[in-house]
């Protein structure tokens, strides 16, 4: 029978794969696309403990996190786009020009 | 049973579509396999109970998010493969250990779990979706209105910081902007 733990799991190695690409990607489309897998991976978590415990909090959110992310993509996507036409890629390396 | 099989199914593609989202090296195989893994999520959602959430995530992810990537993505250079320089080993390793440690950590924290009771607990009778409405403009009423008006302030930032000069090409700069120009020749 499936169980509390094997969705917490699940939730966690999913998180890991986005926390890997976070600390490898280079590129700032992909570092997005890793973001949305954290954040994919925490939805799974929020929905399981919703189930199991009978509640209905984690469903609430999971709902916010779903709005924060949309929001996070539009203002996101419009900044990558600006950087593009700045600086020609959206490497990150490029975008180290204060040398801090 | 059936719900055994569509958990270990579900599992194992979702992870093996994500480990293609971070691992490939193509834009398009990337933004492809997020989105067909965000559709086997909205499975998860369904096994789950959570009918109102597998059917946002259907909507607001796979169809308004994954849309706006592959538009953002008309106005980068797609087809050609990403060169990635590696960082240096150390770095990742030290920072790989430490999230393991964190992780790990988070797991062995003693949770006293019979106190955990519930707040809001979900109806037998009703369905998901008057569960969920009845919670959300009652008890949260005040983060959705917050959550609505920053949905509203995202919409503005994005037209705003998209939309300046919308008339010149991005990839092909015919009109021989000088600045993008000179970039690319120093490189």
């Amino acid at each position: 029978m499936i169980g509390l733990s094997h969705y917490l799991i699940v939730s966690a190695i999913i998180f890991s794969i986005g926390l890997i690409g976070v600390l490898r990607r280079r590129n700032l489309l992909m570092l997005f696309f890793a973001t949305e897998v954290m954040l994919n991976a925490v939805n799974i978590a929020f929905a399981a403990i919703s189930h199991y415990y009978n509640d209905l909090t984690g469903q609430m959110f999971a709902f916010f996190v779903i709005a924060i992310a949309a929001s996070e993509v539009a203002v996101g996507l419009g900044i990558l786009i600006v950087l593009y036409k700045k600086h020609g890629s959206l490497d990150l390396d490029n975008l180290a020009n204060m040398r801090g | 049973m059936y719900e055994m099989i569509a958990f270990y199914l579900f599992s194992a593609l979702t992870i093996g579509l994500f480990m293609v989202t971070v691992m490939s090296k193509n834009v398009l195989y990337a933004m492809t396999s997020l989105a067909s893994a965000m559709v086997l999520i909205s499975g998860f959602f369904f096994i789950l109970g959570a009918d109102f959430l597998g059917v946002v995530q259907l909507i607001v992810y796979v169809g308004a998010i994954m849309a706006l990537y592959s538009f953002a993505m008309m106005f980068f250079d797609a087809t050609r493969d990403i060169k990635e320089k590696n960082t240096n080993n150390a770095l990742v390793f030290l920072l790989g250990g430490l999230s393991a440690l964190v992780l790990v950590l988070i797991f062995a924290a003693p949770i006293h779990s019979d106190a955990i009771h519930a707040l809001y607990p979900i109806h037998e009778g009703a369905g998901n979706a008057q569960d969920v409405g009845i919670v959300l403009f009652t008890k949260y009423l005040v983060p959705f209105e917050v959550a609505a008006v920053m949905l509203l302030v995202a919409m503005i930032a994005g037209i705003i910081l998209a939309g300046k000069k919308m008339d010149h090409s991005l990839t092909k700069d015919l009109d021989a902007d000088d600045e993008i120009l000179v970039v690319k020749d120093r490189k």
